[in-house]
């Protein structure tokens, strides 16, 4: 909205008027609404699994399972290379980011209209509402760490030192989730449409990640275009930071951070360009 | 702006009507974007569809000074509650600008982003933090908050255990603590038992005590006339009246409500051989039995086969919940010029609130001559039935059947006994 605090003597004066067009991120005052943020994913953490019958075991039997399903189809009858890492581990280092990106991704994309008794009753920096939904599983991403760290240790695969990068790559994780899932939140108020979209495009979005494969079967000269898509560089990151499989994926990690914060910037301005009209189209 | 805490300058908002069947999905939008040329090239011939805005608020415009208690009334659809949703930025103003000193806190729903699974005390935490308010006040001022809402005992239990008038009374207390310079107050607050009532109102009494600017959206003209000392009257998104003599402003509002609201329709492109010109509502009778009386104006513009009309009521977000067709037969025919007509509905005892009627004419049920959208308001401000204590809201419907209890006794047979 067209606002800004206008310091005269000691009170700010707050203006309000019609925007236009693209306006400030306004990220102070998102800042100092940091509680608020806090508050929503602690709601989150806290409800997820009300009434469920195993709770936060839920968190470890999405990508439990489909480790399973990947390593019989595709490491034992596919015999699809896992760059001699037992394929079960293989697969779950990047099932682990990957759940948490597409969770993120698809409760972001609906925390707008979810909240919509919140959006249409107070006023608070919107952006809250999909940062909280990305943060908030970020419980669910440590909860899944532990069982792949379970594993390592079962199969024997020890970390080297580049284990150090590893927040890096949650967090760009994190930022892709969030890119997109500010794109698709803002969109999902006018355009129901979207949660159709989000299971397609995480189905989609899998099989251009190399989560059951390697990346090592993409041509090495397509390999920088490849990690455009930032997923890429999340995995190929994982795997180097916690198996120590091939060398650092430096130029992978530069593309997929560029394109994320491409994604995570357009995002934000969409979003906060979308804004003054969610209250009155939710 | 010394001495003035909120300055707001030719404010207007627009909405469109038609919003219920705007373009929502990614199909629609793209076959407009395809077809608007093609479109734009047929209409040059042809009837021009035209989109129904209206202006919620139009051009309004007012100062309210530091620590004053400004009430702001009127019908139900005149305005207020768009404009307490642009003073506490929930939507943006269509034109014009508004100036607000220090910080802004509103009450517009007392309970806003509460949950039932979560306790008491978790959500004053939270609720306190969509309101704004710090952690660090929201503990500073806890227990003083606990014991307004009176639910001390309560305060580790889920809210969903609570009582109605528990939830609304910790509700209101955690609003309540916020402390802005600027507090919007809407109405919701006239809900709660008598007592409950006494002691919100009494709150705001010390906040506008405190000094600090206080603006008090009310129906409740019994609370407008304690609190205020200028009442403000909107009526069709406008100021009708701006007076520090609350008794004349009140007056002009119950005055007000006996008058029934009239649409003129530009006819231009509507394209059927009978149209409506002018049609006008005016509520009449007592609650329960309150009748609508509708007068229209309608004009053939060519020869046509006689005609029936058809109303459409619908609720104020515009579903229609109820058709009254006075006549099966045609009965409108045509005539050398306009022709009046006047039909009365007997409505059935509805809920205090907005509902607009829509009207339809044409000689057969397939066949349409005009239609007007449900856009002719009529405002019911009674509830039908004055014994009730609780609020009316729209989870219990439009419409309060009449009811009685028919028979009563003590279930004495002994599996009913054993519980």
């Amino acid at each position: 909205m067209g606002m800004n605090q206008r310091g005269t003597a000691d009170v700010p004066v707050l203006v309000i008027q019609p925007s236009q067009g693209w306006t400030a991120l306004k990220l102070r005052e998102l800042w100092e609404y940091r509680e608020l943020v806090y508050f929503l994913v602690w709601r989150e953490v806290k409800l997820r699994y009300k009434q469920t019958m195993v709770g936060a075991a839920w968190a470890l039997i999405q990508p439990l399972f489909t480790m399973l399903v990947f390593t019989i189809f595709f490491g034992k009858l596919g015999k699809l290379p896992s760059d001699g890492v037992p394929y079960p581990v293989f697969s779950l280092t990047a099932l682990v980011p990957w759940t948490f990106f597409t969770n993120g991704l698809s409760q972001s994309s609906n925390s707008l209209v979810g909240n919509a008794n919140l959006i249409t009753k107070v006023y608070f920096p919107r952006l809250a509402v999909p940062i909280a939904a990305v943060l908030s599983g970020v419980i669910d991403f440590a909860i899944a760490f532990a069982l792949l760290v379970a594993m390592m240790a079962w199969y024997g695969v020890t970390p080297s030192a580049a284990l150090l990068w590893l927040p890096g790559f949650l967090l760009l994780a994190l930022v892709t989730a969030l890119g997109v899932g500010l794109w698709l939140s803002a969109l999902n108020v006018e355009y129901r449409d979207v949660r159709f979209v989000v299971p397609f495009l995480t189905q989609f979005w899998m099989l251009a990640t190399p989560i059951a494969y390697s990346t090592s079967i993409v041509p090495e000269q397509w390999r920088t275009l490849y990690a455009l898509n930032p997923m890429v560089g999340v995995v190929e990151g994982f795997r180097w930071a916690l198996l120590g499989s091939g060398r650092a994926p430096g130029a992978m990690v530069v593309a997929s951070a560029a394109a994320a914060l491409g994604l995570l910037l357009t995002g934000a301005f969409y979003f906060r360009r979308m804004e003054k009209t969610f209250a009155d189209l939710i | 702006m010394s001495g003035i805490a909120i300055r707001v300058h030719d404010l207007s908002k627009q909405y469109r009507i038609g919003a219920l069947e705007r373009a929502r999905s990614f199909r629609e939008v793209l076959n407009n974007a395809f077809t608007a040329p093609f479109r734009a090239l047929r209409r040059k011939g042809r009837k021009q569809r035209t989109v129904d805005t209206f202006w919620a608020l139009n051009a309004v415009s007012f100062e309210v000074k530091h620590g004053e208690v400004l009430g702001i009334i009127g019908r139900n659809g005149a305005g207020k509650s768009t404009l307490l949703k642009i003073l506490s930025r929930i939507t943006e103003p269509t034109r014009g600008r508004v100036e607000i000193k220090g910080r802004i806190g509103s009450l517009l729903e007392v309970g806003t982003g509460f949950h039932p699974e979560l306790t008491g005390r978790e959500n004053i935490f939270l609720n306190g933090a969509i309101l704004g308010m710090r952690k660090m006040d929201i503990a500073r001022r806890f227990d003083e908050i606990v014991a307004f809402a009176e639910v001390e005992k309560f305060i580790d239990t889920p809210v969903k255990r609570y009582s109605s008038g528990m939830y609304l009374r910790l509700a209101f207390a955690v609003a309540a603590h916020l402390e802005p310079d600027n507090l919007i107050v809407d109405e919701v607050l006239a809900v709660g038992d008598a007592a409950f009532q006494k002691k919100c109102l009494g709150k705001i009494g010390d906040v506008s005590r405190e000094g600090r600017t206080v603006l008090f959206v009310s129906h409740n003209m019994a609370a407008v006339r304690a609190l205020c000392k200028r009442v403000i009257l909107l009526e069709c998104g406008a100021v009708m009246r701006d007076s520090t003599d609350v008794s004349e402003a009140i007056a002009s509002y119950t005055d007000l409500l006996s008058v029934g609201y009239r649409q003129r329709r530009d006819t231009r492109g509507v394209g059927g051989p009978m149209v409506f010109r002018e049609i006008e509502c005016v509520v009449k009778g007592e609650q329960p039995a309150l009748r609508l009386e509708i007068r229209a104006t309608v004009e053939s513009v060519s020869p046509h086969q006689g005609a029936l009309l058809a109303l459409d009521i619908a609720d104020a977000s515009g579903v229609v919940f109820m058709q009254a067709v006075p006549s099966q037969e045609p009965w409108l025919f045509p005539v050398g010029g306009p022709q009046q007509c006047t039909v009365e509905v007997e409505l059935p005892p509805l809920v205090p609130g907005t509902y607009r009627v829509g009207a339809w004419l044409g000689p057969h049920f397939t066949r349409t001559y005009d239609e007007v959208p449900p856009t002719i308001q009529f405002h019911v401000d009674a509830s039908p039935d004055p014994t009730r204590t609780f609020p009316h809201c729209p989870e219990h419907g439009a419409i309060v059947p009449r009811s009685r209890v028919v028979h009563h006794e003590l279930a004495v047979a002994g599996s009913r006994r054993q519980r």
